[in-house]
């Protein structure tokens, strides 16, 4: 009886844990289906401003940061290989290239909306106002939306970082990586927005 | 535990997957250049839609893991799919 008082502490859930970050992940593809369907809209309602809007995106630019998250996707997931393989040096340079690359693609983030500043795009600027009702949508669309998922980026990296550290103190090990698993699940639902993002908002000519 | 041990997806699975990724990427990007007007944003979303199965599949290891989790995830997208139709059943005849 005071054995299993003393292991009280030990105990876990791996599969609750999980299925928790999955309902986390739903409820989180649900918010961003929303605002896609109000995209859906109004593309469907200004076809030609959308268009033209749309050329003033970089599609280079875009087109980097897609090949940039996918890349961190697939080392992030390598982790969960490398911890299950008792690897724990491979485990961390992983997890540090993934945080890496969620920082190249804020730093891109950071001079496309630069650049986008610099030509007078910004929600509610003068040139805005000037520019007709599917213009503002579209930025204000795509400010919101680029925006709400660079924020998620920003969380992503802080979460990583915290599992990086728990790796390297032995607090996440071979036989107890569920919080690795649960960062990267998280991760992968950051690249899934992007996955719709992209074409949505780069590639409409 | 009632699941047998973590299934461990090779490096090798991984690397072919993100190659796999990164080729669909460089289709949708080479389609919407070239001039094919209107199924362009198809063409687009149903390599976006392809890419995240994989993603799904494979990277969050919806492949490999206990049924329940697929379940819901087709659930979700049946319920988007159903919002998404709705929608438009809406916008087109008013």
């Amino acid at each position: 009886m005071t054995e299993s008082v003393a292991h009280h502490d030990a105990h876990r859930d791996d599969e609750g844990s999980k299925l928790g970050i999955w309902l986390f992940i739903f409820t989180e593809l649900l918010f961003f289906g929303g605002l896609f369907v109000t995209y859906a809209v109004y593309r469907y309602e200004n076809r030609q401003a959308f268009h033209l809007a749309a050329e003033q995106l970089d599609v280079t630019i875009g087109t980097i940061n897609t090949v940039i998250l996918l890349i961190s996707s697939m080392t992030i997931a390598m982790s969960t290989t490398a911890i299950q393989k008792k690897d724990k040096r491979t485990t961390l340079i992983l997890i540090g290239i993934t945080l890496l690359l969620a920082l190249v693609f804020l730093v891109n983030k950071y001079f496309e909306w630069s650049a986008k500043f610099d030509h007078g795009i910004w929600p509610g600027s003068p040139l805005m106002e000037e520019l007709g009702r599917g213009d503002t949508l579209f930025f204000g669309l795509y400010f919101f939306m680029t925006g709400l998922h660079a924020l998620h980026i920003i969380i992503g990296m802080i979460l990583i970082a915290v599992i990086l550290v728990r790796v390297r103190k032995d607090k996440i090990t071979f036989d107890n990586f569920q919080l690795l698993e649960n960062g990267g699940l998280y991760w992968h639902l950051v690249d899934l927005i992007w996955i719709f993002l992209f074409p949505l908002f780069y590639l409409i000519n | 535990m009632s699941d047998t041990t973590h299934h461990i997806v090779s490096y090798r699975t991984y690397g072919l997957i993100l190659l796999l990724l990164l080729v669909l990427t460089a289709i949708s990007v080479a389609v919407t250049q070239i001039e094919l007007s209107r199924w362009a944003t198809l063409v687009a979303l149903l390599l976006a839609s392809t890419k995240s199965a994989i993603v799904l599949g494979v990277f969050m290891h919806l492949k490999f893991d206990q049924r329940v989790y697929k379940v819901m995830a087709i659930f979700v997208v049946l319920v988007m799919t159903a919002v998404i139709v709705l929608t438009f059943i809406d916008y087109g005849f008013r």
